[in-house]
């Protein structure tokens, strides 16, 4: 059965494995198990980031294509949705023609960016979708009859979906497990008691788990599809794309395809954004600095193990909510007005994780997921020297 | 290639086969004449006069901002999307002298007062940038050489650490650059001319357009004419046969990469005085015509960049004048045209 469900490919390490259960935990009983609407939406973020990083490692990790377009199908999916709404109204007809347009907008310019520029190299790619998708944003924001530009459209979710739809009269529980352990440490006694809070269930929940469902689904299909024969392709035409031509496989082929791939998924993200968010501007769709997280994300996760994507969204986007609360503890202890102060200021939570990024690209190539995996094989290969020593042993005896 | 190849081929009979010789042989210079002749007959001339004049001036900026990254990556095949955070940095570096230390002399409106201002600026720029390139290659670009995917990786990671360190040392929001009084206002052509007559031109574009075909003039000759050009054209064309004669590429390559960052910075400071007022994430707005330019003009070539800049320059301005939505678009759109036609961009060197 996991077997099956994870396509042979498990995480291969204890650590990660029980981090990846951590996640998946808390991704599943999100609603309640953190109370709090920061808490909410940045776990909604987390799940449709899962798939915008997944389907990005799928080019970049395991094809090495890199590509500044990612933001560009994202906002596809998440405008297709919005105008759609905004035109025909707030039913699930309107909801499926954005999704269908979008779609077919993001094959088809997909399908372009791979036969212009992957026939001659893939450094040409970056080049190419940067210059693209920034066309793309500046088109955006210049037809504002259209998209609202700088302002952005308010998205008009079905009934169901939004914060007005109450399936059950009684709230349900929900148990604070952040509460709960800083309850242990104050209060003993009542920090059970204390850490149960009330949950009122509405359509923003039932959005989540539509949210949950389909990064679960994504990611069990990308997992299948690496570790496909396609996916094999994928990996030896990272390696070495002459021989992989050699052997006979159109690389071209493989590579556009994988482009087209990850262009959909990335629609579909965009989708389920402008669902949960309920709307939609460049900043938060299109942004050159959005498509940096995404890079980010996936190469502090692990570049080349979809692991990776989970590890490395939920760990970037805790950073980004939560780092800048630290900072702002550091920079009271800093004297006021010292360039101490402004370098740990919250607002340069982004400084010290460039910093980072350059660090782990140059000593961690491989991310969290890679480095957990390699200690975890040299504990592995150790085990195995000590019991082949003994085994050595044995058949000294035996002779 | 060029006298080679024209002995052995027939010069071109009639009128047609001369027209696609041309156009195969000189791609720029059609493109280039294309895009003028088709703007002439869609606006009145003198419009096109002024449109053409400013769009030779941001194309003399772009190219300035350009030619390093186009030399870095033909010369040792390194791709730096850090660059825009090095034309941010020096355009913040020329403000600083304007506004806070030279300000006295840049408020003045006596020409040589100001120049006083604007040259130690803009060498002040040229400075900045270039200092903080030798510490960039240094310390971010050496331990990746030859990994595309990493130099993208770590020189976009370093491009936020330098972006972020502006926001530390110079705060978070914009500043205004008011441009010297010597340096603004317009000539007016006497009224006396044909068609053109009573046009008025700003004499900051026209600075820029001097400017920049100098730096042109001067990178041609260093290239062409100098040991040290020869040596940077034989690395772009084989870097392993230059080392095996025993030149340090190395050291080469450093000092292109410092004098393509200074040159960034340069352009910067002449951007930040023509749109006066800066931001730290302009950088990122200028990549993307510079990544244009070098796509276009062919990576590595320094020739191919000066006509990739100013037909970038022109597509702006005469669609910004037509159309100001699609000025973006269209030079995007540029692109995507050209490399339908010739993958390999106008004037290709290296083979990639």
């Amino acid at each position: 059965m996991m077997q099956r469900l994870l396509s042979g490919d498990y995480p291969r390490s204890r650590a990660l494995t029980v981090l990846l259960l951590i996640i998946g935990v808390s991704l599943a009983l999100g609603p309640f198990l953190f109370p709090g609407v920061r808490a909410f939406s940045m776990l909604g973020m987390i799940c449709v980031f899962i798939i915008v990083v997944a389907s990005y490692d799928l080019m970049l990790g395991y094809t090495h294509i890199v590509s500044f377009a990612h933001t560009m199908f994202f906002g596809i999916g998440a405008y297709g949705v919005a105008m759609a709404t905004d035109a025909f109204g707030s039913g699930y007809g309107a909801l499926l023609i954005g999704i269908g347009g979008a779609l077919l907008l993001s094959i088809l310019l997909s399908l372009l960016l791979g036969l212009l520029s992957l026939r001659v190299k893939a450094i040409f790619f970056a080049l190419v979708t940067l210059a693209v998708a920034f066309a793309f944003l500046s088109l955006v924001t210049q037809l504002y009859n259209l998209t609202g530009g700088e302002d952005g459209l308010a998205m008009r979710v079905p009934r169901e979906l939004g914060p007005a739809f109450r399936p059950f009269d009684e709230p349900w529980v929900g148990f604070d497990v952040v509460g709960f352990f800083t309850g242990l440490f104050s209060d003993p006694a009542g920090a059970f008691q204390n850490a149960l809070f009330d949950v009122r269930v509405s359509g923003k929940h039932l959005m989540y788990y539509v949210a949950f469902v389909s990064a679960v689904l994504v990611f069990l299909f990308l997992l299948r599809m690496v570790n496909s024969p396609f996916g094999r392709v994928l990996q030896a035409i990272r390696e070495n794309e002459f021989r992989a031509q050699a052997l006979g496989y159109r690389t071209v082929f493989y590579r556009t395809a994988v482009v087209i791939v990850s262009a959909l998924l990335a629609t579909l993200a965009g989708v389920l954004f402008a669902l949960i968010n309920r709307y939609v501007n460049p900043e938060n769709t299109l942004n050159f600095e959005l498509m940096v997280f995404i890079l980010l994300m996936c190469v502090i996760g692990g570049m080349g193990t979809l692991y990776g994507a989970v590890v490395g969204t939920a760990v970037f986007l805790l950073a980004q909510n939560y780092l800048q609360d630290l900072l702002k503890l550091l920079a009271g202890g800093a004297e006021p007005g010292s360039l101490l102060e402004h370098l740990v200021g919250p607002d340069r939570w982004l400084l010290w994780f460039g910093l980072l990024f350059v660090l782990s690209v140059y000593f961690f190539p491989t991310g969290i997921v890679g480095q957990l995996r390699l200690w975890a094989a040299r504990r592995r290969q150790r085990r195995a020297g000590a019991g082949r020593v003994a085994d050595q042993g044995e058949q000294h005896h035996a002779s | 290639m060029s006298a080679h190849d024209e002995i052995l081929e027939p010069r071109p009979q009639g009128v047609l086969a001369r027209f696609r010789a041309f156009r195969e042989k000189r791609p720029h210079l059609f493109l280039l004449v294309l895009m003028m002749l088709v703007a002439f007959f869609m606006m009145d001339p003198r419009t096109w006069v002024v449109l053409t004049i400013s769009g030779l001036a941001m194309g003399a900026m772009v190219f300035l901002m350009a030619s390093g990254m186009t030399l870095t990556f033909g010369l040792m095949n390194v791709l730096n999307l850090a660059h825009g955070a090095f034309i941010s940095l020096g355009a913040f570096a020329g403000a600083t002298v304007l506004v806070h230390w030279l300000n006295a002399s840049a408020g003045e409106s006596s020409l040589l007062a100001n120049l006083a201002a604007v040259v130690p600026a803009l060498g002040f720029a040229l400075a900045v940038a270039g200092l903080v390139g030798l510490l960039f290659e240094r310390l971010v670009i050496r331990p990746v050489y030859g990994d595309h995917l990493k130099q993208i990786l770590v020189t976009v990671g370093g491009s936020i650490i330098l972006m972020e360190m502006i926001h530390v040392i110079w705060g978070p929001n914009e500043i205004p650059v008011p441009r010297p009084d010597a340096l603004t206002g317009a000539f007016l052509l006497p009224e006396s001319w044909p068609v053109i007559g009573g046009v008025a031109l700003e004499k900051y574009r026209l600075i820029a357009v001097i400017l920049g075909l100098a730096v042109y003039g001067m990178m041609t000759w260093v290239i062409e004419h100098t040991r040290t050009g020869i040596l940077i054209r034989a690395g772009v064309e084989d870097q392993e046969m230059v080392e095996v004669h025993g030149y340090r590429i190395r050291l080469l390559f450093l000092g292109v990469f410092v004098a393509g960052s200074a040159l960034a910075g340069l352009g910067g400071a002449m951007w930040a005085m023509y749109r006066e007022i800066i931001t730290a994430h302009m950088g990122d707005e200028l990549m993307i015509s510079v990544i244009v330019v070098i796509i276009l003009g062919g990576l590595g070539s320094i020739k191919g960049c000066f006509y990739g800049a100013v037909l970038v320059g022109l597509i702006n301005l005469y669609v910004g004048y037509l159309e100001p939505r699609l000025a973006a678009v269209a030079t995007v759109g540029l692109m995507v045209g050209v490399l339908m036609w010739r993958p390999q961009g106008l004037i290709p060197v290296i083979k990639v």
